[in-house]
């Protein structure tokens, strides 16, 4: 039972640490845009110290010694004592990357150590080596403190470097850093209301950085009759001092200002301090450092992590409860007792909101994704002295968790395959008339029962004569062959294994890997890979993914006594036309739709519905369909309506069946299918 | 062993309990288009959609309306789940495993292909199908 609560400790150090890790590559990158924006290291900042007191709690040295080296540089520049070098952009970087592999080396199992010498080595150097203004020689804040009031408190014990460098912010503002004792009277009944009503009036007075003992401690009245507070504020002591007097029950106040007035010269004597702050920190009680992260990064505390097969069985659970709903529904309309049929609509009407809270909980924005290739697209782009603007749209596009886990990687090397291969030298760009900044466009959107992902680079385009003089050389195809070849199968063979086009095997793309392993990933997800090109302007890498489990907005159909859903997505319109309206082009039925000539299609037919009795209406209802810029026309009996639905698969049992894309449970809990238009239309 | 009991056409027939998951009434089947005869369709079986094998249809016998006893039994083979209809299924019985003989040449309306054995339990005869053969599931 130990072992698995610290588990379940680590699992939350992990996600936490991504979290953070991510912000910071986000921040670190708008920095580089704004070096002068304090804010945005003061965000870093924020991420390295809860990483920082994460790692050291829960034992990962070598983590906890670079986040506190990265602390003490990021600290010196929010202080403007150093300011930021494109060089010292670079280590930063550098080291959140050996931070994210410490991370993951965790999460595959492993003790998260690394080498971290050279890294820490370099920043000290930034952190020491830049100092020059006089002015500043007095705040580095490794030197803290040592105390002159009459008690004589070490504050480096007391404090971590996080509330060290508050007190040294304020103190620079201009504020007073109070240590105040609070005793209060020996028979006082309620203590913790007393603790309550001294922080009441401390607030908005200033900032209470550290309570001793904690302050889960001394709602627990776990305590004698005095605490210490560290309290930040712009007020002097004695109106501290009388206000926290004025409280019932409290006998003495206390008031000590906290000075920094440490000299000694920095680095070489201290840099011991830092370590053993670090090490400290093990030592704060974890309720304090969670009280501390929720105060730095109040957002974070309103989400929960659940296990995503915990969904899964709520889910499962909750579509029995459908169909007892249904039963239900029928039972009381069948009765007609108006007090049942009352509440039974009630709950219907509340359990339709639980299903789609419950649908939604397992969608995730591709946003998660996506928020990787800014930082990965500027360090290629670095790597290979290119010039590049990476466009993301649809971030918010929502895909199943499960799909979402599994589409990184493909995305990466499409993404540094348009870098290394598409995109041109910035000399060689000019030359053509072009911009020297080239640019790559990542978009993601729903269509159909799909999620289209699409890698647009308006580089060199791709090169059909090139592509299949290597194929020939390969000898992957004959030359005969290749003549016959459209232009579309030509750039498929690029998706085959051993395939590569650059001249130069780069670092980045082509070691061999070619894109089949794109190609073979994107497959396993039953999803699809086209390319588009034009030689010297563009090349479109096109990833259509079904989804898996995805809530979709549907037309209900009926044909005979079947009903059908149609994905919204792919539906262009209703509509009713007269008979006659039907033409006969080369054996087709076609009808004239807005100046279109679009195809019609029998539903009836394609999936051979059996009819009672036929039906002679002089109309004909017609849902019009559309693939890309392809139109078609499906005909049905009737339209039921719109509804959401969940996209259920048929199973593995039975073999893909043509033109449906999967089923969905209705409200009455009948299984309907769900039509895949794409299929339909050629 | 323990043995379901199931009924079709006459002819009593075994399921061992482990590949049984559960037996359910009858509901709602939605058919599915260009598919086996044999594949009646899926229901929705808490939630999960579950293809149904019409046994009388995969054994050629003639069809027959569904009946208060008619009922699906849910079986797991390979890891799926498939749902077979029976005329009936209100039986559990315990057995010898050797009790279990080679199926005779010819026996009642079903090819031979289909058994795996028949079980005498006095003088009734249960007959063993080889689901793997019914359902037209690879052998793993």
């Amino acid at each position: 039972m130990f072992v698995l609560d610290t588990n379940q400790y680590l699992d939350m150090f992990i996600d936490e640490s991504k979290e953070h890790l991510q912000a910071m590559n986000e921040s670190l990158l708008q920095l580089e845009q704004n070096p002068k924006n304090i804010d945005i290291v003061k965000d870093i900042f924020r991420s390295a110290h809860t990483i920082k007191g994460m790692s050291a709690t829960m034992g990962f040295e070598d983590i906890a010694n670079l986040t506190h080296e990265l602390e003490n540089v990021l600290d010196q520049v929010r202080n403007e004592i150093i300011e930021i070098t494109p060089e010292m952009m670079d280590i930063i970087f550098q080291s959140v990357d050996i931070l994210e592999g410490m991370v993951y080396s965790i999460i595959e199992g492993s003790d998260g150590k690394a080498d971290v010498k050279h890294l820490v080595n370099k920043l000290k150097a930034i952190a020491s080596g830049v100092i020059v203004a006089p002015a500043n020689n007095n705040t580095s804040k490794e030197e803290i403190i040592e105390s002159t009031n009459l008690s004589g408190i070490n504050y480096n014990d007391l404090l971590d470097e996080y509330q060290k460098t508050v007190i040294m912010q304020s103190k620079s503002a201009g504020h007073n850093a109070l240590y105040i004792t609070v005793i209060l009277s020996k028979d006082c009944m309620l203590k913790a209301a007393r603790v309550f009503m001294v922080f009441d009036a401390l607030e908005g007075l200033g900032e209470v950085i550290l309570s001793q003992p904690t302050v889960e401690e001394l709602e627990d009245e776990k305590f004698e009759q005095q605490f210490q507070i560290i309290f930040v504020t712009k007020e002097d002591s004695t109106t501290i001092q009388n206000k926290l007097l004025n409280i019932s029950e409290v006998t003495t106040v206390e008031v000590d200002i906290i000075d920094f007035n440490a000299s000694t010269d920095k680095q070489s004597a201290n840099q011991l301090t830092p370590e053993v702050d670090a090490n400290q920190q093990q030592d704060i009680t974890k309720a304090q450092e969670t009280k501390q992260t929720t105060k730095s990064k109040p957002i974070s505390s309103k989400t929960i992590r659940v296990d995503i097969e915990r969904l899964d069985v709520l889910m499962n659970l909750f579509s029995e409860l459908v169909i007892d709903r249904g039963r239900l529904e029928q039972i009381a309309r069948e009765l007609g007792h108006s007090e049942l049929v009352e509440s039974v609509e009630h709950m219907s009407r509340i359990s339709g909101d639980l299903q789609n809270l419950i649908l939604n909980m397992r969608m995730v924005p591709i946003e998660q994704v996506f928020n990787r290739f800014p930082r990965m697209v500027r360090d290629l782009s670095k790597e290979l002295n290119k010039k590049v603007e990476l466009d993301i749209r649809g971030a918010e596009t929502e895909l199943d968790r499960t799909v979402i886990d599994e589409i990184g990687d493909p995305l990466v090397h499409l993404l540094r395959n348009s870098l290394d291969h598409g995109l041109e030298l910035p000399e060689e760009r000019t030359k053509k008339g072009k911009s020297a900044t080239g640019t790559i466009q990542l978009h993601a959107y729903h269509s159909g029962n799909h999620v289209f992902i699409e890698i647009i680079d308006d580089g060199n385009g791709l090169d059909r004569e090139k592509i299949l003089q290597k194929s020939i050389e390969r000898g992957m195809l004959t030359e005969e062959q290749s003549n016959q070849l459209t232009d579309q199968q030509v750039y498929m063979l690029l998706f085959q294994a051993g395939f590569s086009t650059a001249k130069v095997v780069s670092d980045v793309s082509g070691r061999g890997v070619g894109l089949d392993v794109v190609k073979n990933k994107i497959e396993a997800l039953s999803g699809q890979v086209h390319i588009e090109s034009k030689l010297g302007e563009y090349t479109k890498f096109q990833i259509e993914l079904p989804l898996t489990l995805s809530i979709i907005q549907s037309m209900l159909v009926k044909i005979s006594e079947e009903k059908y859903a149609i994905p919204l997505t792919s539906i262009i319109e209703t509509a009713v036309f007269p008979k006659k309206d039907i033409h006969y082009v080369q054996g087709q039925t076609v009808i004239d739709f807005r100046g279109h000539i679009v195809p019609l299609v029998s539903l009836e037919k394609v999936f051979n519905i059996p009819r009672k009795e036929e039906i002679n209406d002089d109309e004909v209802s017609v849902i019009v369909v559309k693939k890309g810029d392809k139109l078609a026309g499906l005909i049905v009996d009737e339209f039921i309506g719109q509804q959401e639905i969940v996209l259920k698969n048929l199973g593995t049992y039975l073999p893909s069946v043509f033109a449906i894309s999967g089923a969905t449970i209705l409200g009455d809990g009948q299984v309907a299918l769900i039509i895949d238009c794409n299929a339909l239309i050629r | 062993m323990k043995v379901i009991i199931f009924r079709l056409n006459d002819e009593e027939y075994g399921l061992e309990i482990d590949q049984v998951r559960s037996i359910e009434r009858v509901s709602h089947i939605t058919r599915i288009p260009n598919t086996s005869s044999y594949i009646k369709g899926v229901i929705n079986l808490r939630g999960i959609v579950t293809p149904i094998v019409d046994l009388r249809n995969r054994f050629d016998i003639e069809s027959i309306e569904d009946s208060d006893n008619t009922r699906v039994i849910i079986i797991c083979v390979n890891d799926i789940e498939i749902g077979i209809i029976v005329d009936a299924a209100n039986e559990v019985i315990e057995l010898e495993e050797t009790n279990i003989e080679p199926p005779p040449k010819v026996i009642g309306d079903v090819e031979a292909e289909f058994i795996r054995g028949v079980i005498k339990v006095g003088n009734r005869l249960l007959i063993l199908l080889h689901l793997h053969k019914v359902l037209n599931l690879q052998e793993t």
